[in-house]
């Protein structure tokens, strides 16, 4: 079921000492393929949207959103949201509010980490257009430019509430098979690799982590 | 209290001591006497706790003004040691055999101010930036609004409004503002 869009172009792998080269895998990564009979790809979305794993990366101020949402008040383990300590076994990533360039680094890696189907949510008006840090140095303003976003929560900063609205509509939208960020991912790869070492002046990791 | 501060303006030529309110005091003392009255005020006088340290850009009278905040446990008093050093090749004496954990701060101080304190462990590497290429950013020259349109890409549709006017008309509208 997944298919490699281009099999003999490898990465460069150019951020790395050349010890390290061979430790990283240079592919590059492969998109997702639906399965070819409807019904089957229908229940495994469904079994995708009933069981929402966040990867435990506070990223902002709004990764104190997340506690009151897992504990009893909100209890979201109710919708099939729950915690993930590694991006290998989480599927949701919740961007939880603005983000710093040494922080971008971090999260590209830990996004491309993640197994897929991976979906994204940003929360807050920090990564739509940069929100009150829009004159920083060191605050990039839009998200979507770097990893693809598949739900923005927006305000600041929104309450546990929102994020439970967020997570049903995220429900929602896997159901349909409206998630694409991911494909998005690996079909803009050389665009969005641009962007995010346009931000990263020192890129000292491998061009695609998995 | 006031006759530590004779004291320290006779020795160390200590200048523009202020009052600021109760229990905060500043001066002002010389660069190279800054860490001897500093050992003194920790070991004799029991200003034994640093806040934080931290500079300010005077960039009209070429000078950063170091900030050296300490506390008083016993007398509840808190101190504000100002120093003043070029703002052209800025250096400064590393205070961290005197309190462990200025090293950070003067890590902090060498990547957003450029600063350099010679002898300060790990001073030389990567804190908040990492891979930094531009002049330090907090230094006033720096043009943030500038540098940000440069290399961040905006995003359509952003406004602004003006706070009082915003007020007046959307908030309290039957206020009449202040006019």
């Amino acid at each position: 079921m997944i298919k490699s869009l281009s099999t003999d172009a490898t990465l460069a792998n150019a951020g790395l000492s050349a010890e390290e080269q061979d430790l990283f895998s240079n592919a590059r990564p492969t998109a997702y393929e639906p399965y070819s009979i409807k019904a089957v790809e229908d229940f495994a979305n469904w079994c995708r949207a009933n069981s929402l794993w966040i990867l435990a990366f506070g990223t902002g101020c709004g990764a104190i959103e997340l506690r009151p949402l897992m504990t009893a008040r909100f209890d979201a383990n109710r919708i099939g949201v729950a915690g993930r300590p590694t991006p290998r076994q989480a599927s949701v990533f919740i961007i939880g509010g603005y983000s710093s360039v040494k922080t971008l680094k971090r999260i590209v890696r830990s996004y491309e980490q993640m197994q897929g189907p991976k979906f994204v949510i940003a929360l807050g008006i920090c990564p739509v257009n940069g929100g009150m840090y829009w004159d920083s140095y060191n605050t990039i303003k839009r998200l979507d430019q770097y990893i693809p976003v598949d739900l923005y929560i927006t305000g600041c900063m929104p309450r546990p509430e929102v994020l439970v609205a967020g997570a049903l509509e995220l429900k929602k939208m896997i159901k349909e098979g409206r998630c694409d960020g991911a494909n998005r991912y690996v079909e803009n790869f050389d665009w969005y690799k641009a962007n995010q070492k346009k931000v990263i002046k020192k890129w000292d990791m491998p061009d695609y982590n998995w | 209290m006031n006759s530590m501060l004779e004291r320290l303006s006779k020795e160390f030529r200590v200048t523009d001591i202020t009052e600021r309110h109760p229990g905060l005091t500043t001066l002002t003392a010389d660069k190279d006497v800054a860490e001897t009255l500093l050992r003194e005020l920790r070991d004799r006088e029991g200003y034994t706790h640093l806040n934080f340290m931290t500079a300010i850009d005077y960039i009209e009278r070429g000078v950063f003004t170091l900030v050296y905040m300490l506390h008083n446990y016993a007398t509840k008093s808190t101190l504000s040691v100002h120093v003043n050093i070029d703002r052209v090749n800025a250096e400064m004496t590393s205070i961290h055999t005197l309190w462990a954990q200025a090293w950070t701060y003067q890590r902090e101080l060498r990547e957003l101010w450029g600063i350099n304190f010679p002898g300060s462990p790990r001073v030389e590497e990567d804190f908040c930036l990492e891979g930094w290429e531009e002049i330090p950013p907090m230094r006033r020259e720096f043009d943030t609004v500038e540098y940000c349109e440069r290399t961040f890409t905006s995003r359509e549709g952003r406004g602004t409004v003006n706070p009082r006017e915003h007020m007046a008309e959307i908030i309290f509208p039957n206020r009449g503002g202040d006019k």
